[in-house]
């Protein structure tokens, strides 16, 4: 039954092989045979999971257009059925299958910053790095760690402001308690402008409980992917060249919370 | 029975299911509530916003957990990671008792996240029952089962859906969230009498009673949660009551949510039944 529900929606309705089992399985009654009490299902499993990555990719979906994004999410969820009790890992491998798909770099691209989006809205936070952890050590023997919520992106566009002009930052999601839905809703919008070709370096955060997107300079990225990696405070330093102002940038990062100790 | 184990003592009164487009207005205005019910999977998160909403409704309110995904009727264990987020949220929430669905929506690790109707033998009883006990057992935390809506029936089936809640909740020594919506949907989806339902349970279990509104259509009713109780569905709420006593009740309005004032007007008219209740004793 549960491969019934799960299989797309074909068409005007489920394929042969979902009759067969709707009718080995469900009784009928008098105003439904067994495969439309079993299409009830299957409709509202496709609204619903389609409904998920609709909320969670709005700006995939207005680089692709609606129905090609349609296509694209009903192959994603065939292939990548929700293995999780919460829907807000439904698009975990979104960014993947689509670069395995080759769909455009830029709508790849952002699915990665809107995953992201996801990670840095509700990922944990580690105890922020203080001056006393930092005492007395040389910066060779300091490794850093970025808090669990922050994506290190380098992007072929600047999507950041593409998907701040296309909706709020501020966001959350609700599962309900054994509802449905009755439709996916049809969602009309008029999207920005594609943006050109302009690479950028971007941090997806978050500060006091909302998600951030801060740019980086190319120097700076560098820096905070080789602590990420795992290299000292040193090494990290020392890739960023020697007139850059790290003090400053540390400064800020700290402020921002970013770092905790490894 | 206002309070009985299963609700862990507590007579509550009336709550509302606490939703987004609700958080500014019951942050700002701090409005009176009895007592709101969250569902669980949406606070169990690592972090964020999510569990900073939760913590400041927690320092005004009593918070009940309600869940969707434990999926008692699927025959995939128990997730044990799973089951720690949840414990970690019913110590942080200090609920006295938790809900989830008698149902199954899961296999070989794929979720469905939809409450899927189980085939009513003894056999899938067990099942349930078991793992309702070892949820029990981890959570230390008294359970509820809601009775869900469903739209098919299965030819397994070797009893109604009422003896087969019994069963379970007997097998398990658990309690019962008695949705009498869901009720009201399913004995029209499946031409039952919602009464024999509400007659044949066992009260004493009934830990919670939820309510709802849902969408009639030509063949069917869809169980949709976006509109108000209708009549039919309050008559039987007045019904269960006069089995159970006082029991805690919450409206569920989870689709096309209007204001909260909307949604805590239709909620407290359940006071009228309650009081009823009361004046009578």
């Amino acid at each position: 039954m549960a491969r019934a529900i799960m299989r797309p929606m074909a068409g005007q309705g489920m394929s042969r092989e979902n009759r067969a089992a709707a009718e080995a399985l469900i009784k009928p009654n008098a105003r439904l045979t067994s495969f439309e009490r079993l299409e009830i299902y299957n409709r509202q499993y496709w609204f619903r999971v389609l409904d998920c990555l609709y909320d969670d990719f709005p700006g995939v979906r207005a680089l692709l257009g609606g129905r090609r994004f349609q296509r694209l999410a009903t192959a994603y969820l065939a292939r990548h059925p929700s293995t999780s009790f919460t829907l807000r890992n439904l698009g975990r491998h979104l960014p993947k299958f689509m670069q395995a798909e080759n769909c455009p770099v830029v709508a790849v691209q952002m699915a990665r910053l809107e995953w992201a989006h996801i990670e840095a809205f509700d990922n944990a936070s580690r105890p922020t790095l203080t001056a006393e952890d930092l005492a007395g050590r040389a910066p060779g023997q300091i490794r850093l760690r970025l808090q669990p919520y922050i994506t290190l992106l380098r992007l072929d566009y600047p999507l950041d402001s593409y998907l701040i002009a296309l909706r709020g930052l501020d966001r959350f999601r609700g599962e309900a308690s054994n509802a449905v839905e009755d439709s996916t809703g049809t969602r009309r919008q008029r999207h920005p402008a594609r943006p050109p070709r302009e690479p950028i370096w971007l941090a997806a955060h978050r500060h006091r409980n909302v998600v951030h997107y801060k740019r980086l300079s190319r120097a700076q990225f560098k820096v905070l992917t080789m602590l990420a990696s795992g290299k000292s405070l040193g090494a990290a330093l020392g890739g960023a060249g020697a007139k850059a102002p790290v003090q400053e940038w540390f400064q800020d990062w700290a402020a921002l919370g970013w770092f905790s100790l490894r | 029975m206002p309070a009985n184990p299963f609700n862990g003592f507590q007579d509550l009164g009336v709550g509302i299911g606490l939703r987004i487009p609700h958080y500014r207005h019951i942050l700002e205005r701090r409005p009176v509530v009895d007592w709101f019910e969250i569902i669980s999977e949406n606070f169990m998160v690592d972090g964020g916003r999510p569990l900073e909403i939760l913590d400041q409704i927690l320092e005004q309110y009593r918070v009940i957990q309600h869940g969707v995904s434990m999926y008692f009727g699927s025959t995939d264990p128990l997730d044990r990671a799973r089951l720690k987020k949840l414990k970690a949220l019913v110590r942080r929430t200090r609920t006295p008792w938790l809900s989830d669905h008698l149902c199954w929506g899961s296999v070989d690790g794929r979720y469905t996240h939809d409450l899927l109707p189980m085939p009513y033998t003894f056999a899938a009883a067990r099942v349930a029952a078991r793992k309702i006990r070892e949820a029990r057992d981890y959570l230390e935390t008294p359970i509820a089962v809601e009775n869900v809506s469903s739209y098919a029936e299965f030819h397994a089936s070797e009893m109604t859906e009422w003896e087969f809640l019994t069963e379970v909740v007997e097998q398990a020594d658990c309690g019962i969230l008695l949705d009498v919506n869901n009720i009201y949907v399913s004995s029209f989806n499946h031409d039952f009498d919602p009464a024999a339902y509400v007659d044949f349970i066992p009260a004493e279990r009934v830990a919670q009673i939820h309510i709802a509104g849902h969408s009639r259509y030509e063949k069917y009713i869809l169980d949709t949660h976006d509109h108000p109780v209708i009549p039919p569905v309050w008559k039987l709420y007045a019904r269960a009551l006069a089995r159970t006593g006082r029991a805690a009740t919450l409206l569920e309005w989870d689709a096309h949510i209007p204001s909260f004032d909307e949604v805590h007007h239709e909620a407290r008219k359940a006071n009228k039944f309650l009081d009823a209740l009361t004046a009578r004793a």
